[in-house]
């Protein structure tokens, strides 16, 4: 393999590669505001300046490529004062907006300023003024001040999202940039435009001044807005979900994720319709409940009913653990054949970048831990026949509200002389129910999903729940978590009283006589990968941040 | 362990008091005709110089708004965590404003470091030292009792920026 020295340290590299490619291969960032790895080469914020042995005037690190014996210096005497110099130039009429500016903290030219800048400016004339707070897209804003014309955004649209919108006009220090006539930064991909922005030039009106970063804890997760599953961080304060960031895993969504992912994912989960405990109905009105009060009424009304008459609807919303204990519950202790899930298809939502038909995360892990009717057994489409037809009397569904994805099914479930529900949240299937267990959310639980390419991968909590206790639990924590008492009002956020969908299913399965086998998520993954084929050999640390490719991704009947 | 001696043992003319106790009323006497350092407190309030650190307040323009642009650098520096900021969009110039500010003065330890960070001279140490509470509520002093008119504490600023 050639190989060139960088710094004095000898890299390989394959033939092809950019200096800055080889450096990065080999573990060394090279100062970098314009270059991104998916991004094509534009080569204007000259901060990569290197300095190459024999070459008379240094070179842009990410547009040279690297050829055997080449010596590189990003060190040199020379090469330090040119990275000072083009740090001065960018500074020069970026403005001191860190105070008001949602990206400090995260901003490549902050940390540049400070790593490689002397920190004193010559320049004492006024700054150039341009338009600030324009709102350059429903969900972007843009403070033309603040960038430094890196072109990131516009290749972004123009190369990953493929819907040029974003283009520079002007020259010199007037230079700036604008949507094309007519148009505004609207694509469904705009919010990554937030995240590659080395500045504060284009940042999230959802997350507008909502908080400052480093107040924030984030967790590794995946986002449940469609069968892509892109892996996510979930960014919490005094557990409230505030936002969600893209993770790279190459293998699924690469640095990006949607921007319905991105917004509509998360807003349920601080929202006041929440659960919180569980409710019966009494009188045409549901009422709050204990917990063993409800378990055991629930269980006593059950048991009114032949395991013919009862029926299962699983959810492609919450994890294999969660269905596959739900499907056991189903099929081993009640001994009913019928149990199905919604599928969620909505062919106007997938595209060929990210986004898929199917809206769920989870609806091949579903299948694969046997969320799916036995042999015999009634179909979605069946069960619902099944209700209207009076065979089906009890119906019992997970976190899935069909009746507002299926407004027509509300006359069918009615019809029903048992309605139990788990819900995060009260929505028009709860409505009808006559049982609802609240359940935790996918950022307050452990488990798997499923991705549509048969890939498994870990979500984390991220929030807790009133049982949960962020410190004990091991979850991530912010330094407001750490220190916060009660008595602070920025640590004293509500918990709701809310449990995983798989305890809520155990502490029924042990009021029918079963001894409770798993205290942690992970207990059930263990016998999920000792009983289905797809998940043999596997836990939570083979999967680790980024998930495994099952082998097999076919449902077995169960 | 040995007795603690004494360095030097009394003299006679210690030894019988008189002289000693005429002397210390002598003192006493002196210091009568000499210029008073106590005040009665609180009839008489002690008014510390532009160097004292009392309770940090908000600085309130002359158009009754405050300078801070919620930017939570001082609730980043605060060492035990006093002070909590939230911010909001304002359609003024400077876009963003505190539409929470709360300084929790149980936890406040009085430090100024707050006052050193803020890039806008927005938080300063007031030289107000008066401070009582009845309940850990009452100890969180929002925006209301926080915003002090400019006008108040121009002599801390002014001292400030001799050191800046």
């Amino acid at each position: 393999m050639p190989k060139i020295v960088l710094d004095g340290k000898e890299i390989e590299f394959s033939q092809g590669q950019t200096i800055i490619e080889a450096a990065k291969a080999a573990g060394i960032i090279i100062p970098h505001f314009c270059w991104h790895p998916k991004l094509s080469v534009s080569g204007n914020c000259r901060v990569c300046l290197v300095e190459i042995e024999k070459s008379p005037k240094l070179a842009i690190a990410c547009s040279t490529i690297a050829s055997d014996g080449m010596i590189v210096s990003s060190m040199s005497d020379k090469a330090v004062a040119a990275r000072n110099a083009v740090m001065e130039f960018l500074l020069i009429n970026h403005p001191l907006d860190c105070p008001i500016c949602d990206e400090a903290g995260e901003c490549k030219l902050q940390d540049y300023a400070y790593t490689h800048s002397t920190g004193e400016s010559r320049f004492t004339e006024e700054k150039v003024h341009k338009d600030k707070r324009v709102p350059i897209g429903p969900r972007v804003m843009f403070d033309a001040e603040r960038c430094i014309s890196c072109s990131r955004c516009i290749r972004f649209c123009d190369e990953i999202a493929k819907d040029p919108e974003l283009t520079f006009v002007q020259r010199g220090d007037r230079v700036t940039i604008v949507t094309y006539p007519g148009s505004e930064l609207d694509n469904p991909y705009s919010m990554n435009v937030v995240d590659i922005c080395p500045v504060g030039a284009l940042t999230n009106r959802d997350f507008r001044f909502k908080a400052r970063v480093w107040e924030l804890s984030s967790t590794e997760s995946i986002c449940i807005g469609c069968a892509r599953g892109c892996n996510t961080e979930i960014w919490v304060r005094n557990n409230e979900v505030l936002r969600l960031t893209p993770r790279l895993n190459e293998e699924v969504n690469s640095y990006w994720m949607c921007d319905h992912g991105r917004i509509d994912t998360f807003k349920f989960v601080n929202d006041d319709s929440r659960v919180d405990g569980p409710f019966l109905r009494h009188k045409d009105k549901l009422i709050r409940a204990g917990w063993d009060e409800a378990l055991s009424k629930a269980v006593s009304t059950l048991k009114q009913y032949t395991k013919e008459e009862i029926a299962f609807i699983a959810s492609p919303y919450v994890t294999c653990e969660d269905n596959y204990l739900f499907a056991r519950f189903a099929k081993s202790v009640i001994g009913s054949k019928n149990i199905d899930f919604m599928r969620h298809i909505d062919p106007t939502f997938g595209d060929d970048i990210l986004r898929r038909e199917d809206k769920t995360p989870n609806s091949k892990g579903a299948e694969l831990v046997g969320a799916i009717p036995a042999k015999g057994g009634l179909s979605f489409d069946g069960i619902m026949t099944g209700i209207k037809s009076g065979r089906i009397k009890a119906l019992y569904i997970i976190e899935d509200d069909i009746v507002s994805a299926k407004p027509e099914l509300e006359d069918i479930l009615s019809k029903l002389d048992l309605l139990i529900v788990h819900s995060t949240n009260f929505n028009k299937t709860t409505e009808l129910a006559d049982y609802v267990f609240p359940s935790s959310t996918y950022t307050a639980k452990n488990g798997v999903f499923v991705n549509f390419q048969g890939r498994a991968q870990r979500i984390r909590p991220a929030a807790s729940t009133i049982e949960q206790d962020r410190a004990l639990d091991g979850m991530n924590l912010s330094r407001l978590d750490k220190f916060g008492t009660p008595f602070d009002s920025w640590a004293n956020s509500k918990q709701r009283d809310a449990r995983a969908t798989w305890r809520i299913i155990q502490a029924l399965m042990q009021i029918y006589g079963i001894k409770p086998k798993y205290s942690i998520a992970e207990d059930i993954f263990i016998d999920i990968a000792k009983n289905i084929e797809a998940f043999k050999g596997l836990n939570y640390e083979i999967l680790g941040d980024l998930g495994v490719k099952l082998k097999t991704a076919k449902p077995e009947l169960v | 362990m040995s007795l603690r001696r004494r360095k030097k043992d009394l003299t006679f003319w210690e030894k019988i008091y008189i002289p000693e106790i005429v002397k210390g009323l002598a003192l006493t006497l002196k210091t009568m005709f000499k210029p008073k350092y106590t005040v009665e407190y609180p009839e008489v309030k002690f008014i510390p110089p532009a160097s004292y650190r009392g309770r940090p307040v908000l600085v309130m323009e002359e158009n009754g708004k405050e300078r801070c642009v919620a930017c939570g650098l001082c609730s980043r520096v605060c060492p035990p965590l006093a002070i909590f900021v939230q911010a909001a969009e304002t359609p003024d110039e400077k876009e963003r404003y505190p539409v929470k500010f709360e300084i929790n003065m149980i936890r406040c330890i009085f430090c100024g470091f707050c006052e050193d960070v803020c890039p806008e001279e927005a938080i300063v140490m007031s030289k107000d030292y008066e401070l009582a509470f009845s309940s850990r509520e009452e100890a969180i002093y929002g925006k209301d009792k926080l915003l002090t008119p400019i006008k108040q504490v121009q002599d801390r600023i002014n001292f400030l920026r001799q050191y800046k």
